[in-house]
């Protein structure tokens, strides 16, 4: 190994700083999973009775299916016995009415995440909604959303409030009968967030949900469900983070956006679980469903995302662009370290005629760290003049990482247009020697070089988490270079 | 030619017996080169007789292997500090191919080398628009359209542009000892006037140059002090500018013939 080698594996590996553990006074149900568990999970949240009914049908489903195993990642099987599907901190009553009624203990945990809950500290407009094992503890600057007619709330609540959309909305992107994954979530799906953004309105604030887990052998289970009415827009953005344990926990969420006529939603996501040690013990297993729909006219869905954590990684992010003149985009970093694995990449379904979508993927491996691009383009027959561009770019620090990529594309309209561009690269010792030569420290090289690799999909978020993004980049790479 | 200084302080940089390898071969073989402060030194050589390594050993390029010798640069051991040190301290290396580094914007580059200079220096950082209008006017000077600065570094950039990018870097850093590497090969002569233009723009009593080519047509418009020869790892011959004169019109075969 050369010099430069050597200090860029030195790079690679501050480690994780989000791994503390809240001690709290937490009410989780038993581990295991039957209809009993359903039941009880669907009574603590009062909810109506047909959502009870399709959790169970979710479950039986469920009962019938495989795990799926064609991504190309490696995991000790999974005891779905052995976890628990429902954990709450123990709160006063129904839960929290305000932030005054929140465990103080939980304020500070969101303090000590940069994710601050008190309006008044938020100089920002940042709208949060931070949800702490199976239940939401907060929302805030919900007074001047509902003044805009904007509802953004938890899931669990928005199950009372608005059950007529629930019903009309949940599962029809997503249905119950999905995935292995997707179909557990039906059944078990704890609480998540629910945005409604009525017909011409411009969300005056970007909404945001930040995700933790904290309690042990539980698995996370959200479900967030955002419908932007039509001429609507919206931009969602989504933290996550989880303490440093040795055990795996797993995390299946479900993602559902519909986008009616002329409707825009941005999703951003920083995904930062906990991702292991460096010789792969603990860690997240990440394995989550997130579709959109392009359901009305020139509509249109956009995915960021900045996928740092998590031990294993099994996401594609969707659009099924079903309105003429809709478009989907899907810009993405992943990065792996040490043993992370990651599994990513995106669907877009082309149903309308003159339906458009662009897919900019940034995979970067490190260490020993696997990193795979899965990615489908679909041009069905109606998809008259359908448009697709992919770039796919991976870059390699070090020896023993691998970067892998399997573009699928399925055309069956003549008149599409799909494009396709890939690239593998690693950091040189040319580039590494460049910037040294000019009197930059290796660490701040290869930040910066990491960060041009990256710069066409870290324009797309939102600025404040744009630097976030940054940071946490350099923060995963630590340690990494060689 | 080596000029000992009337002040008795040392010379910028000293080379004694410097020998180096790459890639497990014996490239430098012994060179024996003392700088003073103000001077510019041309380092000429057929090919591959080390000159470019010579260039990079005292930029600290990784991979190169010092195996003798010693390298005293403002009388400190320039062997013993990392390339960053180097550069922070001075020494400037203009590539003779630079590389492209997507995505980095080349402003920020130069801007964050500059930072790191000043910081070694105990300077804060620089101002944003003095920044700015100090880079503007010496684009101006190298005659470089300013859309290079916002674009990666290097990114799509004339192999032209690279070189005059180099010498703009140079420009902005104010090295005190600058050591160009080929800077004027691949170079049409209105380009080659504007990068010697460069280089005699930043010449003073205590800046220092080292100028590695190929052939002399630089040395027409960068007038050297110094000559020196390199041949098959070691200086061969040294002279004044006249020597340049000789070397275009019999070659640098009489050298080594002489040298062998």
């Amino acid at each position: 190994m050369s010099e430069s080698a050597k200090q860029l594996e030195a790079l690679i590996a501050r480690g994780y700083q989000h791994g503390f553990v809240t001690d709290i006074d937490s009410d989780t149900v038993p581990p295991g999973l039957d209809e009993d568990v359903v039941r009880l999970i669907s009574l603590k949240k009062g909810e109506p009775a047909f959502l009870t009914e399709w959790r169970l049908k979710a479950l039986r489903h469920w009962r019938t299916m495989k795990e799926p195993h064609w991504a190309h990642v490696r995991y000790a099987p999974i005891d779905y016995q052995s976890i628990s599907y429902y954990s709450a901190p123990k709160a006063k009553k129904d839960g929290p009415k305000s932030l005054a009624d929140v465990d103080p203990k939980l304020l500070e945990t969101y303090e000590k995440l940069g994710v601050p809950l008190h309006e008044r500290a938020r100089l920002a407009g940042v709208a949060v909604d931070a949800v702490f094992d199976s239940v939401s503890v907060a929302t805030t600057f919900r007074e001047r959303l509902a003044a805009a007619g904007v509802v953004f709330c938890p899931f669990s609540e928005a199950v009372r409030t608005h059950p007529q959309l629930i019903e009309q909305y949940l599962g029809t992107v997503v249905p119950y009968s999905d995935n292995f994954f997707a179909t557990l979530n039906s059944a078990v799906f704890s609480d998540g967030s629910f945005v409604y953004v009525p017909k011409g309105v411009r969300c005056p604030m970007e909404l945001s949900t930040y995700f933790r887990i904290n309690a042990l052998n539980t698995g996370q289970f959200e479900r967030t469900l955002i419908i932007a009415d039509a001429g609507s827009h919206v931009s969602y953005l989504e933290g996550c983070s989880a303490p440093q344990r040795d055990e795996n926990q797993l995390h299946a969420a479900v993602v559902e956006l519909v986008a009616l006529d002329d409707a825009f939603i941005k999703y951003s996501t920083v995904q930062n679980w906990y991702p292991g040690d460096a010789q792969g013990r603990g860690g997240i297993y990440n394995f989550v469903t997130k579709r959109g729909e392009c359901r009305g006219r020139s509509s249109r869905i956009s995915w960021t995302q900045v996928e740092t954590g998590s031990a294993i990684t099994w996401k594609y992010p969707s659009c099924v662009l079903r309105g003429e003149g809709s478009s989907g985009e899907f810009y993405s970093v992943a990065t792996v370290n040490n043993r992370q694995q990651a599994d990513t990449g995106t669907k877009m379904i082309h149903i309308g005629r003159n339906t458009r979508s662009t897919i900019i993927s940034k995979g970067i491996s490190a260490g020993a760290g696997q990193n795979t691009y899965r990615g489908l383009v679909k041009i069905l027959p109606s998809a008259e003049g359908a448009r697709n561009f992919t770039q796919c770019d991976s870059l390699l620090m070090g020896e023993k990482c691998g970067a892998h990529t399997f573009p699928y594309v399925e055309v069956k309209n003549p008149s599409a247009t799909v494009e396709h561009e890939a690239s593998t690269s690693k950091i040189s010792e040319d580039q590494l020697f460049y910037c040294l030569a000019r009197g930059i420290s290796a660490e701040d090289a290869i930040n910066m070089i990491v960060s041009g690799f990256c710069k066409s999909v870290f324009k797309e978020l939102p600025m404040e988490f744009a630097v976030e993004a940054q940071n946490l980049l350099a923060v995963s790479l630590e340690g990494a270079v060689g | 030619m080596s000029t000992t200084s009337t002040t008795g302080t040392p010379p910028l940089l000293s080379i004694e017996d410097l020998q180096a390898r790459v890639e497990g071969k014996e490239i430098l073989k012994g060179v024996t080169l003392t700088v003073a402060a103000g001077e510019v030194h041309a380092i000429m050589g057929p090919n591959g007789s080390g000159k470019s390594t010579l260039a990079h050993v005292l930029a600290g390029r990784p991979g190169y292997t010092v195996t003798a010798g010693s390298v005293r640069y403002q009388g400190r051991d320039l062997l013993a500090l990392a390339p960053e040190e180097r550069a922070r301290e001075g020494v400037f290396l203009g590539f003779q191919y630079p590389v492209e580094i997507p995505g980095v914007n080349n402003v920020y580059l130069l801007k964050a080398a500059l930072n790191a200079a000043r910081k070694q220096r105990g300077l804060p950082e620089v101002d944003a628009f003095d920044f700015l209008s100090l880079v503007r006017e010496k684009m101006k000077l190298m005659r470089m359209d300013e859309s290079l600065l916002s674009r990666g570094v290097n990114e799509g950039f004339s192999g032209g542009e690279r070189k005059r990018n180099e010498v703009l870097q140079m420009l902005v850093l104010e090295p005190k000892l600058a050591i160009l590497d080929e800077t004027d090969s691949g170079l049409d002569i209105d380009a080659l006037k504007v990068v010697a233009g460069g280089v005699n723009s930043l010449r003073s009593p205590q800046r220092s140059c080292v100028l590695v080519t190929h052939y002399q047509r630089l040395l027409e418009y960068v007038v050297p002090d110094f000559v020196h020869v390199l041949v098959r790892g070691r200086i061969a011959r040294s002279g004044d500018r006249t020597l340049a004169r000789e070397l275009e019109q019999r070659g640098y075969d009489f050298i080594a013939g002489e040298a062998a």
